[in-house]
């Protein structure tokens, strides 16, 4: 296990770009670093149950060995430098990596209680219940209705055309675009300001009910304003989601979420409540970037 | 001597001038104290007087060639004795081509009328002349040019600059070649598709039903005059290329499609590069196929079915036109495809559509304008495709819808009427002429609505 | 929560119709891809097997007798006697003496079995050694078309078999004796189109390309060369240059014929140049192959880093020492790459040249690039369309010749392409 068997690694050193070896071992400036998780990383009757997540890409490996529970109905928040696998480990939760040819996931990701990387598992089912949100937002070249109504549309949940109109209405007003769009609807949903077309991505997600929604640094395409409207809705939505979020922003984090999970170079170094972490952080290498050391 | 060999002497003479210009500059820089005196590198005055040397000799020598064959028969033509005087064009090409049959050889001269064994002479004896002046004009053309640029090689001339600035248009001539090639062949066709609509109505050529251009060989004859109706030619053409589309689209489609969305590394490294492969095969090989293969074979299942079918039908045509556009369509989809951001794949796929309907629902969709671009271009290219069907689609301008019939199309007429033996200024002649204008129109105006469309896509997504 | 659990309960329910589609879509695609090589194989076996037989060539080996007195010849020397000769008895005596089996009589049946150019090809031997005169010499002859065609596909139905019985009989007797044999066709890589199959070559037609290429290349490259680097270094961003660019994509995609008839209308009717001549038709090609290059070799020059310029112009280099000394040669190979693929192209392409007159019956191999000839595309155009069998076989020999030529060009190509390409 890679977590009992610390590898350092140069700090400058992306893991993308750097495969583990033997003589990784040599630097050694960072050797109380990368033991066991501290703080809390797991929970009672978790959502997610993650144990022991590899990934690599090729030769390369991205995610070291990270033990993590994840609480249902809560917004967890994944921190940390450029380069530190939060991404990655974001998209192994409804297997978004499958795409990429060169990559493999090693360890068990249970979704209460089923392994996700099952090989008799649905991933369409797994990602109708575990939604997703992308960096830039990436609305189809659609009508805003149809973008909603996609969802419910492939996995047929309505079975009238009222039906899927009550759908597509709920989740714009949950995504709180509703009043903003509701006389044009028919117009494309490129054609929508940055924030607009991210909280139609938003309800686009929600359209088809999941479970979980997974949001890869949402607001980093944004103005200010627009995060600020993000990041009110997240804290709505959160009443009945279970929310992932993976921001640059450790105000966002400290905002929005309820927990936080520091990463550091493809492992997870703290988890924490969220003002635990960012007011009295048990790891130095959290604290370092907290107070904005590097990162 | 032979413009052959007149070639490469010019090419040494440049050369030569290169190495004068070169000491020269060199030998004038030495006093001032080197190299660094002089405004340009020694290159460059060598380069320059290498330029004055060979550029106006080449251009002589090219307008010399060009003009020579068409001054000489002029000549020729005018000294004829009157007896033997040609009236029309198409008596002169008949006499001209008598003459020079004679001089090369190729027509005994006992047995040709005198006149023209006398023309014969001189035809000789002009291009002796012609050649031998065009051979002292274009060498001392090319050593004054030298030696002109030679005595001006002076260390405040900015040679660098002047050089530059010829190659600078050099380059812009080479440009401008595509819009005299579009020029060229838009004025080929113009003047003789307006002499052919002095004999033929406009309201034939495009109403008209009927096509059969042999004209009579007696005056008298029934039918002297064919029948210019373009409209069976039409109907022919557009047959096998919907045929040939209705293979092409869908399959090279769908292979794009499963090549670049489901294929793993290795399995499109084999069947990328086999796709291509059918594109590299020249379409005379694809008109053998589809004439001795395909026709037969589709000739025996129908009868085997009880249909009639001719050994030469637009369904084997179209069959093998079609098969040899898949790899069009498929190389222009595989682009198009591959240009809809993967953002967009991921977005659909994270709210847990399947490939397919990612593909169908949002990549489809979004590529469609491109794809329409694409299968535009190929319809021009459908049109145009001349070997396979003058192989396979026959020359019967039947009026059909029936695949299993042979039709003939525009680009068949076109070599059928000109290839072989031409009078000139006959209808029949200049109603290729006129087809090609057609043609040219057509696929013009297809492909530039298609790459307009493909531009505009593309920038969507930039 | 209830609502959530039916959410899912119905994702669930679609997954197998979805599933089904996938499946469908998926099977669509592979069937398209399975049309497409089924394609490519069936056109390559066809051709194969059609046209593996026309690189051989059957040939009988005979003792001829050279009697004065069967050829009426004394003296090989005199032009006249030889003019009056006959070359056909003596061949006819050798056959005679091979089969035992054969009368007197049968000579002018056992004559049809030897190639129409034979006995052209004993008084030619003759000329060249008069003193052969009287002796009895071992020469080998083409044997006649049918018998090369009974020879090699007695078995085939599609082949009709035009030997009598008493011929075909004899045939066998020959090829028994091991003096009809079949060995490989030099004859198709050596002499020029012929009326006769079994005389009939591609060495005419490889010349004819190879001048005609030629051409092409000298013009295109350098042209096509020159025309990218004005347009991607040196054009003004206007409505000129935008113009030029449309003219170049639209050329690009004008079917073939065109250039054909511009090659007709300008070159042969407006300049007088001669008519299937590999000149013109090389010409004809070249403005047909400049957009083709012209559009690779920009893409190539676009391919090059900016940076590489920057770096060069922040030392005070001109313009055109940026291009001549950095750009060009770092987009060489990729404009290599587009030039060979464009030539390949060309060296396929047979319907403009149709129109310029590079169709005609052409038997000597082209000397030079004004004398008449015919190229690779347009002998296997010719030869298609004879009714004879054995003109086929060899239309498609020299199909497999010419894909030859062309997949070697485009392997280079790729070749070139792997190895010189820089990724920046």
């Amino acid at each position: 296990m890679n977590t009992m068997n610390p590898n350092i690694v140069n700090e400058t050193a992306t893991t993308e770009t750097r495969a583990v070896s033997a003589a990784d071992t040599d630097i050694s400036h960072a050797d109380n670093g990368y033991g066991e998780t501290v703080g809390k990383p797991f929970t009672d009757n978790p959502k997610f149950a993650l144990r022991d997540v590899e990934v690599y890409y090729g030769d390369t490996q991205a995610i070291k060995g990270i033990s993590l529970d994840i609480r249902k109905n809560q917004v967890i928040s994944f921190i940390g430098p450029s380069g530190c696998g939060k991404s990655t480990f974001l998209r192994c939760l409804n297997r978004m990596n499958d795409s990429i040819d060169s990559c493999r996931v090693k360890g068990r990701l249970e979704l209460d209680g089923q392994d996700i990387y099952d090989r008799k598992r649905d991933v369409v089912e797994l990602r109708a219940r575990v939604g997703m949100v992308f960096q830039k937002p990436n609305p189809f070249p659609k009508s805003i209705y149809d973008n909603v109504a996609y969802g419910p549309r492939i996995h047929g949940l309505a079975n009238r055309k009222s039906e899927l109109d009550d759908i597509v209405e709920n989740s714009l007003k949950k995504a709180g675009l509703w009043a903003e769009v509701k006389d044009r609807l028919d117009s494309p949903g490129t054609g929508l300001s940055g924030g607009q077309q991210q909280r139609l991505c938003i309800a686009r997600a929600i359209a088809v009910s999941p479970e979980v929604v997974l949001m890869d640094e949402p607001c980093s395409a944004l103005d200010p304003i627009a995060t600020a409207r993000i990041e009110e809705l997240i804290s709505e939505l959160s009443e009945s989601y279970t929310i992932i979020i993976v921001t640059h922003s450790m105000q966002q984090a400290a905002r929005v979420s309820h927990r936080t999970a520091y990463f550091h170079l493809g492992h997870l170094i703290e988890v924490n409540e969220t003002n635990k972490v960012f007011t009295s952080p048990q790891h130095e290498l959290t604290e370092s970037y907290i107070t904005g050391r590097f990162g | 001597m032979q413009p052959a060999n007149l070639f490469p002497l010019i090419v040494v003479l440049v050369a030569i001038a290169f190495a004068l210009g070169y000491a020269r500059s060199r030998a004038l820089a030495m006093p001032l104290g080197g190299i660094r005196n002089l405004k340009s590198l020694p290159f460059y005055y060598a380069a320059r007087a290498a330029m004055w040397c060979g550029l106006p000799a080449l251009l002589i020598l090219a307008c010399w060639l060009g003009f020579e064959a068409k001054v000489i028969q002029t000549l020729i033509v005018g000294s004829l004795p009157a007896e033997l005087r040609p009236d029309t064009a198409g008596q002169a090409s008949l006499v001209l081509s008598q003459i020079s049959n004679v001089a090369s050889g190729a027509l005994s001269g006992d047995f040709a009328p005198e006149g023209i064994a006398a023309a014969a002479e001189r035809l000789e004896a002009l291009r002796a002349q012609s050649t031998f002046m065009m051979t002292a004009l274009v060498l001392s053309i090319a050593v004054l040019g030298g030696f002109i640029a030679w005595l001006r090689i002076a260390p405040h001339i900015n040679a660098r600059e002047k050089v530059e600035s010829t190659l600078r248009k050099i380059f812009f001539l080479c440009a401008a070649l595509a819009i005299l090639t579009t020029v060229g062949i838009i004025f080929s066709v113009i003047f003789e598709t307006i002499r052919f609509f002095g004999k033929v109505s406009f309201i034939e050529f495009f109403f008209g039903t009927s096509w059969s251009p042999q004209t009579a060989i007696r005056a008298d004859q029934v039918g002297a005059d064919g029948a210019f109706g373009m409209i069976p030619l039409f109907v022919g053409t557009l047959l096998i290329s919907s045929i040939a589309m209705l293979v092409a689209v869908p399959v090279g489609l769908m292979s794009a499609i499963y090549l670049s969305e489901y294929a793993s590394k290795p399995v499109r490294a084999i069947f990328k590069p086999a796709l291509e492969m059918l594109a590299g095969v020249p379409t005379v090989v694809y008109g053998f196929f589809a004439a001795l293969t395909v026709a037969p074979f589709i000739s025996d299942i129908a009868e085997a079915i009880g249909l009639s079918a001719s050994s030469q039908s637009a369904l084997a045509a179209g069959l093998v036109m079609g098969i040899m556009i898949i790899p069009f369509v498929s190389s222009l989809s595989d682009d198009v495809i591959n240009a809809v951001p993967q953002t967009m794949r991921d977005g659909s796929l994270a709210l847990g559509a399947t490939q397919s309907e990612t593909m169908k629902k949002v990549i489809f969709p979004a590529a469609l304008p491109g794809i329409m671009g694409g299968v535009l271009l190929a319809v021009s290219r459908a049109i145009g495709e001349t070997m396979i069907v003058v192989m396979a689609a026959g020359l019967a301008a039947n009026m059909t819808a029936n695949p299993l019939e042979a039709v003939t199309t525009v680009t068949v007429q076109i070599v059928t009427l000109l290839v072989g033996d031409q009078e000139f200024d006959s209808a029949k002649t200049l109603a290729a002429f006129a087809l090609g204008m057609m043609l040219f129109i057509v696929t013009l105006l297809l492909n530039i609505v298609a790459l307009h469309v493909v531009r505009k896509y593309r920038e969507q997504y930039d | 929560m209830t609502d959530q659990l039916s959410q899912a309960e119905l994702v669930r329910q679609s997954l197998k119709r979805r599933y089904r589609k996938e499946w469908r879509f998926r099977t669509y695609g592979i069937l398209a891809i399975g049309v497409a090589i089924l394609a490519l194989v069936i056109l390559f076996t066809d051709i194969i097997s059609k046209g593996y037989t026309g690189f051989l060539k059957t040939t009988v080996t005979l003792e001829v007798p050279l009697d004065p007195e069967l050829m009426y010849l004394d003296d090989p020397t005199d032009p006249e006697q030889i003019r009056m000769a006959d070359f056909v008895a003596p061949l006819q005596q050798a056959l005679l003496n091979e089969l035992p089996t054969a009368e007197k009589g049968d000579r002018r049946e056992l004559g049809r079995l030897m190639n129409s150019y034979a006995a052209n090809q004993l008084r030619d031997q003759l000329q060249a050694n008069p003193d052969w005169l009287g002796t009895t010499r071992t020469m080998t002859f083409l044997a006649n078309t049918d018998v090369e065609v009974y020879v090699k596909h007695k078995d085939d139905e599609a082949y009709s078999i035009k030997l009598s019985d008493q011929q075909q009989r004899w045939v066998d007797e020959l090829v028994d004796r091991g003096v009809v044999e079949s060995s490989f066709n030099d004859v198709f890589f050596s002499s020029g189109d012929s009326r006769d199959p079994s005389n009939a070559g591609i060495a005419g037609a490889i010349v004819g390309s190879l001048l005609t290429m030629l051409v092409t290349l000298c013009l295109s490259f350098p042209i096509g060369v020159a025309a990218a680097i004005y347009l991607e270094e040196f054009a003004p961003q206007n409505r000129w240059t935008d113009f030029i660019e449309v003219n170049i994509n639209n050329l690009a995609a004008v079917p073939s014929i065109i250039f054909g008839l511009l090659g007709l209308a300008v070159f042969i009717n407006l300049f007088g140049m001669p008519r299937s001549v590999p000149m013109v038709g090389g010409l004809v090609l070249t403005l047909m192959t400049l957009p083709t290059i012209i559009i690779s070799s920009r893409a190539s020059i676009k391919s090059v880093p900016p940076s590489i310029r920057e770096a060069a112009e922040g030392i005070g280099a001109s313009k055109m020492q940026v291009v001549l000394h950095h750009v060009l040669p770092l987009a060489l190979p990729g404009m290599l790459t587009g030039s060979i693929i464009g030539m390949a192209q060309a060296l396929g392409e047979t319907a403009p040249l149709l129109l310029i007159g590079m169709v005609a019956f052409i038997v000597d191999v082209p000397g030079g690039f004004f004398e008449s000839a015919t190229v690779m595309p347009v002998q296997i155009f010719l030869w298609a369309g004879s009714p004879e069998l054995a003109f086929i076989e060899r239309a498609s020999a020299a199909i497999m010749v010419l894909l030859a030529f062309l997949i070697s060009m485009n392997a280079l190509a790729i070749w070139l392409r792997k190895r010189l390409e820089r990724r920046w």
